[in-house]
């Protein structure tokens, strides 16, 4: 039986011969190899003819070493070639039939359905708008989710740390920070503004809670005032969480503020948040339109404050809740990923920057416990180190959900947080490294 | 999936309601399938001769735009890839990103064990099961075959979680490969240097291989195809994980890049991706800033699209994070998010047993249910109707207040007087506000829990039973 047959076709099936091993296959007859054109080949299809023709001879040689044939010394002597070492062939030679790269090129298509971009907020007046602070603080603009490459990010995060109107219970690591300004809001502000690198400072008046202290809404407006005198940085001013006293505390911290353009925190659908709206129409304030981690909730709030109280769509911020670690981030997460992409996506009662109270991940018992409450867990290594990163894993996965200010606390996780923000937004440059050798660095 | 809707697969199956899989209909089986939560394979009268056409056509419209990769052998072999959405609030994500922890062959033997049963060992409990981390990678240092190939051996011998064989030098991935071949390891990686020879090694062993090409899409798409030409799509991409500054902004948007256009029907790059959070090692010599920033890196690419990576840091504090993000992004957001609201025992408790309230929301829930319980508490624990939101939250949002308590306790059918001797309900140190309202709703005396359910063990020792 003969048989002609392409050359290609020959080293396919040798090929199949050398993967599958040779068990159970007979070769019958004669192989004829036909080579047309003779000497007048061209020089390039000559070498091309000569490589496919080694390849058959390789397999070939392959084909007798599984034979038991040691086809190499044979190689050897006929080249005039040391003996191959064991370990060079068959498993390191070629691929099979495949010499170059299969040439390719990587398209991906941006986003058609992201056409609206988000809000642009700016939070504090320098005295050309009529305030005294240093500088402002833009949030917003976003044409993408952030840091992609779809559309730049017109700004980037920003951090404002908390300060409280009194002592509070904090975690151990958290408190090392604070104990020498624990009583004097006014240094304290500074504190978090000189030595931590605070973009902007919130003032919470916890102490007019009514079951805490009651302070009146007089005498924390005054704590705002030492505040505002203390940094020149954008403010926030928080109440108590307590809806009946908040609408109260927040009108009059707004008209001590007036023109300062800070944010009132917050607005909610549990108290009057009228009330807070028009304190912050009245004093050029914006509003955080804050809501629970109900994608709906914050439509209604933010259309309520829209359309009911004529706030004007740049002085809106929403805060959609933020979850810890561990404790319901996977719902902070998605729904804020949801409000953004809504919002990019046309929905304008959801276009507005985000604010998350990203301190909240300093509830989680990771981040402040010495050790796991459960015998069977293995060991949770020093709380020192556990909280802070606590603190910026939770924040980070908001950032990249879309939120554009945190709230924070430690000033090791607001550093962090900040260098791993700016780097995704691009605005950290660090020497070039080369990583192809990763896999032998000394770690 | 090349299909969205039931109906699109529904006229593939046999039609016949026959209810052996476990719906009453074809169409209910046909919705679990849209939405991946059951397997064709649970239609056993499709596997009969007559419906193989079907069969077969169904299932390549059922299968995941990112190809699923096996890496390991047993109980311990891990999935990756298998994805169908770019965010999880579409579907869910699948296959949880897959955490290996190095080791390397120029470690001492004994150092080298001891590491592996760390890392083997490490577990946390959280909501009802224990969040563990899945694999090993070994590291070729020594450019040695023989100390490779033992360090590979001892890996192997300590532990039976995957492993990841590394070296760019295939005489080294080879001499892994000899050792570990039974446990079908994941080689790293194939370069635009060595392709050839660690495709012969992929092929010849039957193993899955990760494609290098550092911020080189192009180069990484050439790879792939050319590995799929050879004969196998058992690969894992790794677009090369740069640690810091505008590269690392170019690496987050590669990744991003290569799932969308994989998501989005591009076969040839449809592959699960590799992330190495270990080169921030690279970056920073204190080893607190390094594991830091590690775990930063593998925060990012856990929530975009890592879905295995490579980390160096063991201690604690990286560990954890690392696994709670991970569980955060793969929870199934399908999942309810509440428990019934109910009176629920844990243990067997008596009329003398504390009475605690909590909400439902369900992580609150399984949070205090598994601290109670593991601390063999007897007890009655209250899960009040705060439409799934957590105590301190609830207390702010008013979706936990003294007429929700009594509420809850009426509809119950509990009775606190009756059914207990000491008529005491402890409210959550976080809801500690809401004491007075609670006694004046309920006629009940109210006392204050800890703030936090893992020191109920210490303060019911301290504070039970109630002083008269």
């Amino acid at each position: 039986m003969t048989q002609k047959m392409k050359l290609t076709q020959l080293t396919e099936m040798l090929q199949e011969l050398n993967i599958e091993s040779l068990e159970g296959v007979t070769i019958e007859g004669d192989i004829e190899l036909n080579i047309t054109g003779g000497g007048g080949l061209n020089p390039a299809l000559a070498y091309a003819l000569g490589s496919e023709i080694s390849q058959i001879s390789l397999h070939m040689a392959n084909i007798g070493r599984m034979l038991g044939f040691p086809a190499e010394q044979l190689f050897a002597s006929a080249f005039g070639m040391g003996a191959m070492p064991e370990t060079q062939a068959p498993a390191l030679g070629a691929a099979p039939g495949m010499q170059e790269l299969l040439a390719s090129k990587f398209e991906v298509s941006k986003m058609e359905n992201w056409n609206n971009p988000i809000q642009e907020v700016t939070l504090g007046a320098t005295s050309a708008d009529g305030g005294s602070r240093k500088n402002t603080v833009t949030i917003g603009g976003e044409n993408a989710l952030p840091y992609y490459f779809d559309a730049a990010m017109p700004h980037r995060n920003y951090v404002t740390m908390d300060v409280f109107d009194m002592p509070i219970g904090m975690a151990k690591a958290v408190k090392s920070n604070y104990e020498d300004v624990i009583n004097d809001p006014a240094e304290w502000a500074k504190k978090v503004v000189r030595d931590f690198n605070a973009d902007m400072v919130t003032i919470h008046l916890i102490s007019t809670d009514p079951l805490i202290k009651d302070t009146s809404a007089r005498d924390a407006a005054k704590v705002v005032e030492d505040v505002l005198q203390a940094v020149k940085v954008p403010i926030v001013i928080g109440g108590s969480g307590n809806p009946e006293k908040d609408p109260e505390v927040l009108e009059k911290a707004a008209e001590v503020a007036a023109g300062e353009r800070v944010l009132l925190a917050s607005a909610s659908l549990n108290l009057d948040y009228e009330r807070i709206a028009k304190a912050a129409v009245e004093h050029g304030h914006v509003v955080l339109s804050w809501t629970q981690l109900e994608i709906n909730a914050q439509k209604e709030l933010n259309r309520k404050l829209m359309k009911q109280c004529k706030v004007p769509r740049d002085s809106i911020v929403m805060d959609p809740t933020t979850a810890a670690l561990g404790y319901g981030l996977d719902y902070a997460y998605t729904n804020m990923e949801r409000i953004r992409l809504a919002g990019l996506m046309g929905d304008n009662e959801l276009t507005f920057p985000m604010s998350s109270g990203t301190t909240n991940a300093w509830g989680a018992r990771e981040s402040w416990m010495v050790s796991s409450p459960l015998k069977q867990d293995s060991d949770w290594g020093p709380r020192e180190y556990r909280g802070p990163i606590w603190e910026i894993v939770t924040g980070l996965a908001l950032s990249l959900a879309g939120n554009d200010m945190f709230m924070m606390m430690h000033p090791t996780s607001v550093q962090v947080l900040k260098e791993i923000t700016q780097t995704l937004y691009g605005s950290i440059e660090t020497e070039e490294l080369d990583i192809s050798n990763w896999i032998g660095a000394e770690v | 999936m090349k299909i969205n809707s039931p109906l699109e697969a529904y006229k593939y199956l046999p039609g016949t309601n026959c209810a052996v899989c476990g719906e009453q209909t074809c169409m209910a089986f046909a919705a679990h399938l849209i939405d991946r939560s059951k397997k064709l394979s649970d239609c056993t009268p499709m596997l009969e001769d007559k419906f193989r056409k079907k069969l077969d056509q169904l299932q390549g419209l059922l299968a995941p735009e990112i190809r699923q990769v096996e890496i390991g052998v047993g109980e311990k072999t891990v999935k990756i890839g298998g994805d169908d959405v770019l965010y999880r609030h579409k579907l869910t994500f699948f296959n949880q990103t897959v955490l290996a922890y190095d080791v390397w062959d120029t470690m001492e033997e004994k150092d080298l064990v001891e590491r592996v049963e760390k890392i083997r060992d490490f577990k946390k409990f959280y909501v009802g099961n224990f969040l563990t981390v899945d694999m090993v990678a070994v590291r070729c240092t020594s450019d040695d075959p023989k100390r490779f190939a033992s360090a590979v051996k001892k890996v192997i011998e300590t532990t039976d979680m995957p492993i990841v064989l590394c070296s760019f030098n295939p005489e080294m991935l080879k001499a892994g490969l000899e050792v570990a071949k039974d446990r079908n390891p994941l080689l790293y990686a194939a370069n635009k240097d060595n392709w050839q020879e660690v495709a012969a090694l992929a092929l010849e062993y039957d193993v899955p291989v990760t494609l290098f090409a550092p911020n080189d899409l192009d180069l990484l798409k050439s790879l792939a195809k050319t590995f799929a030409e050879m004969g196998t799509e058992k690969l894992v991409l790794d677009p090369g994980t740069f640690p810091s500054g505008k590269q690392l902004k170019q690496t987050f948007n590669n990744f991003i890049k290569v799932r969308r256009a994989g998501i989005d029907g591009d076969r040839e790059i449809a592959y699960p991706l590799m992330a190495v959070p270990l080169t921030a090692w690279m970056v920073h010599d204190d080893p607190v800033s390094a594991s830091y920033w590690e775990t930063v890196i593998a925060s990012v690419f856990t929530i975009k699209y890592g879905d295995i990576m490579i980390l160096h840091s063991i201690e604690p504090y990286a560990m954890l994070p690392e696994l709670h993000i991970r569980d955060t992004i793969y929870t199934d957001p399908r999942k309810p998010v509440t428990v019934d609201p109910a009176m629920y025992k844990i243990g067997s408790p008596t009329k003398d047993s504390p009475v605690f309230v909590t909400t439902n929301f369900a992580l609150t829930y399984y949070t205090v249910e598994s601290d109670i319980s593991s601390n063999k508490i007897d007890c009655y624990l209250w899960a009040i109707d705060t439409e799934g939101i957590g105590v301190e939250a609830a207390v702010a949002g008013g979706q936990l207040t003294a007429a929700k308590i009594k509420k809850g306790i009426e509809s119950s059918g509990f009775s606190m007087k009756d059914d207990t001797s000491h008529n005491t309900i402890i409210l959550p140190g976080l809801a500690a506000r809401l004491q007075g309202d609670v006694e004046d709703e309920t006629g009940s005396r109210v006392l204050i829990g800890p703030a936090d359910s893992g020191r109920i063990p210490g303060w019911l020792e301290k504070n039970w039973p109630p002083k008269k």
